[in-house]
């Protein structure tokens, strides 16, 4: 027996099976980043008022680069565009402009998650360090003259670790100090990298910007974690109907061209979820 | 809800967000801020105009395909 509707739409609804599938798929996602979006709100308007990290649990601003979040933004809303071109191609039935369309989407949601895995280092390697005279810094650290490598968890070092490993003394490669918003860096302020020596026995606390660190870095690689699991998980649906699964298209184009729209349909929320992330956590 | 009509509501959100950034650039700029917050600003209102006109491109382009 056939399943009814799985291509036709139904009559009283309109809709055929898949697309009431992933609706009610796409309404459990909203519960799930919402949840998240509610828990970062509340986070950031308990945090203690301030500029982090001259007051310890104050929320962090600035941390974010913003132009590369501006063009990771882009990016995702040109796939958005390719992805619904690439539907439309079928409808005309141009399969060679679908495929076409389907490269440039997976093109940029790999291009997206290369940018943010960029970003990710950036942090994994950026220091908050505190200093038992008061003195508070952010910057990059090297441990016996070694860098970290890109996404080289081993050479993540907080105080505890330092002791263990019996290290006395680490370089420290300060940022320059900040302008406040609106002003402009005074005549003469420190524009460049301050590098200094620092005596571990000085140290009161030393963490890189990852989850255990601060709330915000917590939430940060939650939300924007699980948005990039989703838009891997995209990409390999659209990379399968581009490749493999584009072999229905000769045996059942209705339900081939469907499938697009469906897979489209999740590509479109997860796109929108960016459009929501991004200027809450980069911007506001 | 078609693509069609969630690709809508999506460019309608993006260009919202590059009002909001044009305004926030410009904000920046008029409270003492550089030439590049002012450059920002009118890409993103570049940008906001593009999106808002592809919207209407696209709208009339697929106005046989339906909304539901």
């Amino acid at each position: 027996m056939e399943i009814p509707y799985t291509y036709k739409p139904r009559p009283d609804t309109g809709l055929y099976n898949a697309k009431v599938g992933i609706w009610l798929f796409l309404a459990s996602e909203i519960m799930l980043f919402g949840a998240l979006f509610s828990s970062y709100i509340l986070l950031r308007v308990t945090s203690p008022e301030g500029e982090w990290p001259l007051v310890e649990r104050a929320w962090p601003h600035g941390l974010l680069n913003i132009p590369i979040g501006t063009f990771n933004t882009a990016v995702l809303i040109t796939s958005s565009v390719t992805v619904v071109l690439a539907w439309a191609a079928l409808k005309m039935n141009q399969f060679g402009k679908f495929r076409a369309y389907m490269l440039v989407t997976l093109a940029c949601a790999f291009g997206f998650l290369g940018i943010k895995s960029y970003e990710y280092n950036e942090k994994f390697t950026h220091y908050e360090l505190r200093l038992k005279d008061g003195q508070v810094h952010t910057g990059h650290i090297e441990v016996n003259g070694k860098h970290a490598g890109f996404w080289d968890f081993g050479s993540i070092y907080n105080l505890d670790r330092l002791g263990k490993e019996q290290v006395k003394e680490i370089a420290f490669t300060a940022d320059p100090a900040k302008p406040k918003p609106g002003e402009k860096h005074a005549e003469g302020a420190a524009h460049e990298h301050k590098k200094m020596t620092v005596q571990v026995s000085d140290i009161q606390k030393l963490d890189a910007f990852i989850l255990r660190n601060h709330t915000f870095f917590a939430i940060y690689f939650v939300v924007t974690a699980l948005h990039g699991l989703h838009v891997l998980g995209g990409a390999l649906v659209l990379g399968y109907f581009a490749f493999p699964g584009a072999s229905m298209w000769r045996k059942n184009p209705e339900q081939f061209t469907n499938r697009i729209e469906v897979a489209g349909l999740f590509w479109h929320f997860v796109d929108l979820v960016w459009i929501f992330l991004f200027p809450v956590v980069y911007l506001l | 809800m078609s693509l069609k009509a969630f690709h809508v509501v999506f460019i309608a959100a993006s260009a919202s967000l590059a009002a909001m950034m044009a305004a926030w650039a410009i904000g920046n700029w008029r409270s003492g801020g550089s030439a590049a917050d002012l450059a920002w600003g009118v890409g993103a209102g570049a940008a906001c105009l593009a999106l808002v006109a592809y919207g209407a491109v696209f709208v009339r382009k697929l106005r046989h395909i339906s909304y539901l």
